[in-house]
């Protein structure tokens, strides 16, 4: 079988995040880095594939992005899938989830994939929905946030928590799954494998390629069209303490709870 | 008609209190726009008492769908029938996991704008605008819809349940043909509860433990602390997950909300999905390594130091004030 894993590209976590006020929308320059929780589907997809309880013949990462969105596709290889496929084109710039969960199932469409797996939210936009979105139009049974995967009766069978506790839902293939953090410890990637990684297949496709009509993708065609930002309201910044001598931190936290008559 | 159509999840014979809340608002914006507000269940033999209780949060109508229940994609495909035949504006989901799902899902199914973690609704113009916080809350984007339907999914507890006197909503059964792969997803067995169970919602101190703590055996000094304050323990969803406390103690997105008196976070960085469950606490205060955490933003104390070293101390510390 085939898995393809969806990854994105996102500002580093230790980079501050703002809105280009010229635009309205999020500026992605900076430093970035795969998606952290993508690296925990990638993970996902090796364990399925050394598991040795479904034959996995390839696993393809897919990514959409501008150019240097291909850096998340190269970690994504050094991690260990075999090949990748980058959808790139101005037009797509600018997509809501709609679009974007639009175009991303245009391009796996091409793949057949008998399992997507993605991460349950990227670090940026904080949307853990694009794996709904992607499943409705790839007519595909889907689940979101799963801590566990295990191959029984020809099938997947996953964990997660939801609102009332842990649910277990047996899924059929092919199949979207979004996964938890909480699935996996992701490995690192070898020296020998991050070399390495720029040598692996790496396929650019354009909108068009992908057979995805314009006028659903791209800043001018979101559905939820974003605008006024505004500052919320402001809550008064609480009290620091830098623990350097820890007996004199504890008095501290002391006092202040006494004064606030928590300690009665 | 148009109108305002809202999901409504249930368990075991009683609704979700945040799908009860969305649909209060629902009600509260149907009454701006001068239009209706329905809700849809979709489940195994929902009891007409049941259902028609939604009138009382504000519901003129209720959809009653039977189809598998605690999976999204059947509900998909119900609400978009239903709004197919009904010609609902608006899609309106309480915070919570699969709100998210079916949301997103519809969103796609009917080609339609989707905003989520929404914190706000108002009325500009006979439209709808959702209000939305961005960038670990540092801003609020206005989402306006420029599609036939606009789907609104609301953050945990955003939207507060309001019960009226009298009112009765009507029950319409609907038969829905479901889509091959919406019944591609089987639940095998719902709502487990792993680990003891615990009251965590009546204590006025909670002592929360996150991933900081490094290992499941950092909950002792925790329990320590939570007994000399005269407290309980909590903890986040992700050492919940893995399996170092008990789902019972989880705070935020699919565990419970709180509001003591006293919330210490010990080891936690403050995701938006944990915040939601413990910002009206009275008092927080957070004991973290990462100066950077987005905890701080929002506690009344921060203190940033290792935890292994402070818990212990102040431990001993509040034991000795005590009983001095």
């Amino acid at each position: 079988m085939k898995i393809c894993v969806l990854v994105k590209e996102v500002p580093d976590a230790a980079v501050e995040k703002r809105i280009d006020g010229s635009t309205g929308r999020l500026d992605r320059s900076g430093e970035r880095n795969l998606n952290p929780f993508d690296t925990h589907a990638i993970e996902a997809a090796m364990q399925l594939k050394e598991g040795g309880q479904i034959d996995v013949e390839e696993v393809v990462a897919v990514t959409m992005g501008p150019e240097s969105a291909q850096r998340a596709l190269h970690k994504a290889v050094s991690l260990g899938a075999d090949r990748s496929v980058h959808l790139t084109d101005a037009a797509l710039a600018g997509s809501d989830v709609n679009g974007t969960g639009y175009a991303l199932a245009k391009a796996l469409e091409a793949e057949q994939p008998d399992l997507v797996l993605l991460g349950q939210q990227s670090d940026d936009g904080e949307c853990y929905t694009i794996g709904a979105v992607v499943a409705d139009h790839l007519r595909m049974p889907s689940l979101t946030q799963v801590i566990k995967i295990e191959v029984q009766d020809g099938g997947l069978r996953c964990e997660r928590q939801a609102e009332y506790g842990y649910d277990t839902v047996q899924v059929q293939l092919p199949a979207v799954i979004s996964v938890g953090d909480a699935i996996n410890e992701p490995r690192y990637p070898s020296l020998k494998a991050i070399m390495g990684a720029k040598k692996k297949p790496l396929e650019v496709k354009s909108a068009a390629d992908a057979g995805i009509e314009a006028e659903r993708v791209g800043y001018d065609n979101a559905r939820a069209h974003c605008t006024d930002f505004a500052a919320p309201p402001a809550k008064a910044a609480g009290e620091i303490i830098e623990d350097e001598d820890t007996n004199e931190t504890v008095e501290r936290i002391v006092a202040w709870l006494d004064e606030r008559k928590l300690l009665a | 008609m148009s109108g305002i159509l809202v999901y409504v999840l249930h368990h075991d014979g009683a609704f979700n209190k945040n799908s009860l809340g969305a649909v209060s608002e629902g009600a509260r914006l149907a009454g701006e726009l001068g239009t209706e507000c329905h809700a849809i269940a979709v489940g195994e033999g929902i009891a007409d008492d049941l259902a028609a209780q939604l009138g009382a949060y504000g519901a003129t109508k209720v959809f009653r769908v039977q189809g598998p229940e605690g999976l999204s994609q059947p509900v998909v495909d119900a609400m978009a029938q239903v709004i197919g035949a009904n010609d609902h504006d608006y899609a309106l989901f309480g915070g919570g996991l699969l709100g998210f799902e079916i949301g997103a899902g519809l969103a796609a199914r009917l080609d339609a704008g989707v905003c989520m973690e929404v914190t706000n609704v108002r009325v500009e113009d006979g439209k709808l605008v959702a209000e939305r916080p961005i960038l670990k809350d540092s801003q609020i984007s206005s989402v306006h819809y420029r599609s036939k339907v606009g789907v609104i999914i609301g953050r945990l507890n955003a939207f507060e349940a309001v019960q009226r006197d009298g009112a009765s909503a009507t029950v319409e059964d609907v038969d829905v043909e479901f889509q091959p792969h919406s019944l591609q997803a089987k639940m095998v067995q719902r709502g487990e509860q792993r680990g003891a169970d615990v009251n965590i919602e009546d204590a006025d101190i909670l002592v929360a433990g996150g991933r900081g703590l490094g290992k499941a055996e950092g909950f002792e000094a925790l329990e320590e602390l939570a007994g000399a304050l005269g407290g309980a323990v909590a903890a986040t969803r992700a050492v919940v997950d893995a399996g170092w406390y008990s789902y019972a103690a989880q705070i935020g997105q699919t565990g419970k909300t709180v509001a003591p008196k006293l919330y210490l976070a010990a080891g936690i960085s403050g995701a938006i999905q944990h915040k939601v469950g413990m910002q009206s606490s009275e008092n927080i205060v957070a004991i973290n390594k990462d100066s950077n955490a987005p905890i701080f933003e929002f506690s009344d104390l921060g203190v940033v130091g290792d935890l292994n070293k402070i818990v212990p101390k102040l431990t001993e510390a509040v034991k000795a004030k005590k009983g001095a």
